[in-house]
């Protein structure tokens, strides 16, 4: 498969990452090189194979029901939220206004 | 006096302990040797002096006060720039979370602090631990400290992605220093400056507060000078962490206790499909030395087979970019770090210049990779596929785990290359993970040891795979190719 | 009801409709963070650092949310997934910190299930099956606040990463009133189980509607997706007012394009919501943080254990062991907190009176649904507000069933404990309206009525035996109702001869 630059362009809105005409111009063939590339795997057979789920075999782990337990991963800390916050105004993040 | 700055991670434990110099001594010398290189090896994104003092002054009073001091008491460290600390800037190498400051300490960080060890700085590193090479940083590449031996002064890499932490203990800025490893971002850049580094098992180290690369292959691990010092900082830097879910409810081992360079009644198995054609010669001999080694050490050397090793490096190039463009997608300008609002934007439009003026190419690459073998209509082909390969691959170390113990292979296809000299094909780069890929799919406990230096007299390693939780047996094959490898070279200081 | 057809002009169509219903699973914590769920806190006060998807967290689920879903799960009769996986959908929105939200696609911890739904509730042995496809586990988003700046939306992390159930239903419904239906009993069910508090007013369910139309016989139309319906009755709105729109649609030579739409209440009209059409490419794929969740025969006996009687198995109990008539059966088991009372009432009336429940069922079901649910009609309250207990209730229903008060007086009482609050027994006492058994106050009574209505004495005596309750009501006129009724009977019948 390859893609062209209307594909490049269209992966790269899904992914908000905005490109310029001249950046798709380069990209467009690099990511072509690495899919040819990568496309290799068809030809394993994977008859009757289970895609990996646990690199080492192991079930996930449940957590009780307590709030804040740890305050590493508890709540009731507002402050500790917004203190990277490129905009944020009374306990809120502020982003552009957006219409729904 | 000796230089404290010469000395390991043990020997300096030993010497505060035992009152032979304070860590504040300790402290200041490497703090002075990091302020020495900064401007020539750009090993780190920030420097914390004063953090390190402060440990040591911590450690000299408990001392001081007859308190039992921790397994890293005094011993000043780096910590690679992808493990959040608190109120010290984190990025990543990334311009996207330039100026963030964590609210938290990661869970292996923490560990450090607890045991005694102080933070030098904040290691640079590849962006987003996307490289192999530290030339994707935001902040600039890290010259290793090594030159070829050809009179030239080409600036070498140090390896990648932890090609700060690399360079740093190779050029002595600091004893020991934390790595990642995705798919050999500990053991190539130990390679690459003549050090150790092991990457231990899936799921020994917690994750929680590493920024996240590939959630299914990052694993944090320790890069020293020594066997030895690797098995101390392992030490402390395992251990079960109920905030990860993927993390590993075992017991951390004694393993510096456990060390043992006799390896009689072990096997070590030599794949043969990683003798591949136009291997470097100097790698191949190195790779002759090693099984000589372990030889000597008493182990057995047979050839085993991994059929499937020639996938292991397009598989892990879908799987870890699929797992990247989902884990990158929180850096959006909303909550931290880089926020590009052009006038008029909408959030959309800020996402999108965000995040095109935020992430260097290399990382766009990789999300645009991932973003693709995940969309509609491709998933089953490409990453369904890959997670099949990869159960494939494990397999193979599975059952060529019933003929051996150990692994022994090299750890890069070549010793270290220029600065520019592959950046400008990104495939020719990946390639450059061939040997350490297929033990990071199958999440296996994998090291690298200086083996020698190749003709242009720059360092060589040799890797060590292992059995799942058995970091035991590769630190103690480690132990054995160091003892007779008889590494003792290091770059001359070329930089003050 | 089932045939519920649209006119059309070009003939009849039929509405065809499929409920996605998000519950949030009740919990002290949130999904995979230890922050509290709680309604209506302060702006990011209950948000983790996992919730607002700092760099390095990594989410560890909640064995309650996981519990919580396995028993609805149960309760619909449905398979239950020994082995599931957490998938993450990718979309960017402001309100989705992470750049996707934690769900479960490929396999989810719930799947094939059922419902039966009552058509008619005069006649509950009418039902229809609901199929219910799966039921998954997944994070809640963020809120988004418009109208707090002129050019900057709020955002609030509150809700990000609360647990939500999904309860996706089959398109097996063919009326506004069999969504609405679904719906309740749906409602019902979870607030039995207790995992999830129903709560539409306050975001705690709300569904998505699937609405399609066809002739009928012929194969499926395009369905309309709209988005976050928030009570039955807008559901049921959305259902009609969507089947008529497609309808004019395709007879105006139009075309249904597949679309999520919103639902306005103001102006009873959905309308086509372009924002989110951008993104539908999710990218699913399994969370890497995340293993597969793997559950124990002993999680699953204990989670079915926990199970309480469910509505139908319930209300077929009230008939064939109470017996109640269907109608009460169905009335008192619609809700949970009805059936819970009601089954106070009982257990104390059979206590304080000395008999089977199944002797004291009907007393109790007759006197809750037309005095008490009367009065807490009047006062405005609900049975959670209700001044008078169960206890209380069957200190009443007690004295009524011993014939210390008839039941005239008996409603007298309890107008008198709703508004003092006292017990029945204190306010009989207090206000002497014991029932009297006093033959010879009764015939002293009873022979002055004779005496002032000989006429009808007469007429009684001459064959109009109707006015035998005449008599009788004006015994009991003069006795002030305390009179035991069973006495003035026979005391009557005996003087009138």
């Amino acid at each position: 498969m390859s893609v062209d630059k209307a594909t490049v362009a269209k992966i790269a809105s899904l992914a908000r990452i905005k490109v310029s005409d001249a950046e798709l111009e380069a990209i467009a063939p690099e990511l072509n090189q690495i899919l040819a590339w990568v496309e290799q795997l068809g030809e394993v057979d994977v008859t009757g194979i289970e895609p990996m789920t646990a690199v080492i075999p192991n079930t996930l782990r449940l957590r009780d029901d307590v709030v804040d337990a740890d305050p590493l991963t508890g709540g009731g800390r507002g402050d500790a939220v917004l203190a990277n916050a490129p905009a944020a105004e009374h306990g809120f993040f502020g982003v552009p206004k957006v219409i729904e | 006096m000796t230089d404290l700055t010469e000395l390991t991670v043990a020997a300096i434990r030993t010497g505060v302990a035992s009152g032979d110099f304070t860590a504040r001594e300790v402290a200041e010398g490497f703090n002075a040797n990091v302020a020495g290189a900064q401007n020539a090896l750009n090993a780190f994104i920030v420097t914390t002096p004063d953090k390190a003092l402060a440990a040591a002054d911590a450690v000299d009073a408990d001392r001081a006060a007859g308190k039992v001091l921790g397994k890293l008491a005094g011993v000043p460290i780096g910590m690679k720039d992808l493990f959040a600390t608190h109120g010290v800037q984190t990025t990543a190498a990334s311009h996207i979370l330039e100026g963030f400051k964590p609210q938290y300490e990661s869970t292996v960080s923490q560990k450090l602090w607890d045991a005694g060890a102080g933070m030098l700085g904040k290691l640079n590193l590849d962006q987003f631990a996307m490289g192999s090479s530290n030339e994707t940083s935001y902040f600039g590449n890290v010259i290793s400290p090594w030159r070829r031996n050809d009179g030239g002064n080409a600036a070498l890499a140090p390896g990648g992605s932890s090609g700060g932490s690399s360079a740093a203990i190779a050029a002595r800025l600091c004893p020991a220093a934390t790595g990642t490893d995705t798919g050999g971002s500990i053991r190539q850049p130990a390679a690459f400056t003549g050090i150790s580094g092991i990457k231990p098992t899936y799921g020994r180290c917690s994750r929680w507060g590493i920024v996240a690369f590939a959630s299914s292959l990052d694993q944090a691990g320790p890069m020293a000078r020594d066997v030895r010092d690797c098995a101390i900082m392992l030490e402390a830097m395992a251990g079960f962490d109920p905030k990860d879910a993927t993390s590993l409810d075992l017991p951390v081992p004694a393993w510096e206790a456990g060390l043992s360079a006799d390896l009689a009644g072990k096997t070590v198995g030599i794949p043969r499909e990683y003798r591949m054609d136009g291997i470097d010669a100097d790698v191949a001999r190195s790779w002759e030395d090693g099984i000589a080694w372990l030889k000597d050490a008493g182990a057995q050397v047979v050839d085993i087979s991994l059929p499937h090793t020639k996938y292991a490096l397009p598989c892990y190039y879908i799987i870890a970019p699929a797992e990247a463009s989902s884990n990158l997608a929180r850096y959006d300008g909303v909550r931290y770090g880089l926020r590009d609002l052009p006038d008029g934007a909408g959030l959309q439009d800020m996402y999108a210049a965000t995040r095109a003026a935020g992430f260097g190419a290399e990382v766009k690459r990789r999300i645009l990779i991932g973003t693709y073998v995940l969309s509609a209509g491709f998933y089953d082909a490409y990453y369904t596929q890959a997670q099949k390969v990869r159960t494939l691959i494990s397999h193979d170390f599975k059952n060529a785990f019933t003929e051996c113990d150990v692994i022994l292979a090299p750890t890069a296809p070549t010793a270290a290359f220029a600065l520019g000299e592959k950046s400008g094909d990104p495939l020719e780069m990946y390639l450059n993970d061939v040997f350490s890929v297929p033990a990071s799919l199958a999440g296996l406990p994998a090291m690298s040891v200086p083996a020698g230096l190749n003709r242009e007299g720059l360092p060589l390693g040799l890797q060590i795979i292992g059995r799942p939780f058995d970091e035991q047996g590769v630190l103690n094959a480690g132990l054995a190719i160091e003892q007779r490898a008889g590494f003792v070279a290091k770059p001359d200081i070329w930089w003050k | 009801m089932t045939n519920y057809r649209i006119q059309g002009a070009t003939g009849e169509w039929e509405v065809v409709i499929g409920l996605e219903v998000h519950a949030q699973v009740t919990s002290n914590a949130k999904l995979f963070s230890g922050a509290a769920t709680a309604f209506g806190a302060e702006p990011n006060s209950q948000v983790s650092l996992v919730d607002a998807a700092m760099p390095g967290m990594l989410p560890v689920p909640n064995r309650e949310c996981i519990r919580q879903a396995v028993r609805t799960g149960m309760a619909i009769d449905a398979q239950i997934n020994k082995w599931s996986r957490f998938d993450r959908k990718n979309y960017f929105y402001a309100d989705l910190p992470q750049g996707y939200q934690i769900s479960q696609l490929y396999h989810p911890l719930v799947g094939e299930g059922r419902l039966d739904i009552i058509l008619d509730d005069k006649d509950p042995e009418n039902t229809k099956t609901i199929g219910i496809e799966r039921i998954h586990v997944e994070q809640d988003a963020g809120k988004l606040m418009h109208d707090q700046h002129p050019t900057m939306s709020y955002v609030d992390l509150n809700r990000s990463g609360v647990a939500l159930m999904e309860i996706v239903s089959r398109p097996d419904m063919r009326s506004p009133a069999e969504a609405g239906a679904y719906l309740r009993k749906l409602r019902a069910i979870l607030r039995y189980v207790g995992s999830c508090d129903g709560n539409m007013e306050e975001g705690s369910m709300r569904a998505d509607v699937n609405v399609s139309v066809r002739k009928p016989g012929e194969p499926f139309g395009t369905r309309t997706e709209t988005k976050n319906v928030n009570s039955v009755r807008f559901v049921m709105a959305v259902v009609e007012g969507e089947a008529r729109r497609q309808v004019d649609l395709i007879e105006d030579g139009g075309k249904v394009v597949q679309e999520t739409r919103l639902y306005d209440p103001d102006r009873n009209e959905t309308r086509s919501m372009r924002s989110k059409e951008d993104a539908h490419d999710y990218r699913y794929f399994p969370d890497p943080d995340l293993l597969p969740l793997v559950l124990e025969d002993d999680f699953l006996a204990d989670c079915r254990a926990s199970l309480p009687e469910l509505p139908d198995a319930k209300r077929h109990r009230y008939e064939t062991a109470l017996g109640l008539s269907a109608y009460n059966a169905g009335v008192l088991t619609a809700e949970v907190e009805t059936a819970r009372w009601f089954e106070a009432l009982l257990e104390e009336s059979a206590a304080r009176q000395g008999k089977p429940e199944g002797e004291v069922a009907k007393q109790a079901a007759n006197w809750l649904m037309s005095e008490l649910f009367g009065a807490l009609n009047r006062l405005g309250k609900s049975l959670e507000t209700s001044p008078v207990s169960p206890a209380q209730a069957a200190e009443l229903l007690a004295l009524v069933g011993d014939g210390t008060i008839s039941g005239t007086i008996a409603k007298q009482v309890f107008e008198k404990m709703l508004e003092t609050g006292d017990g029945a027994g204190a306010i009989v006492e207090r206000e002497g309206l014991k029932q009297t058994s006093d033959t010879g106050a009764i015939d002293a009574a009873i022979a002055k009525i004779l005496a002032d209505n000989a006429d009808k004495v007469e007429q009684y005596r001459g064959g109009k035996e109707a006015l035998f309750g005449f008599f009788v009501g004006q015994t009991m006129k003069a006795m002030a109702g305390k009179a035991n009724p069973q006495l003035v009977n026979e005391l009557l019948k005996k003087a009138l001869g």
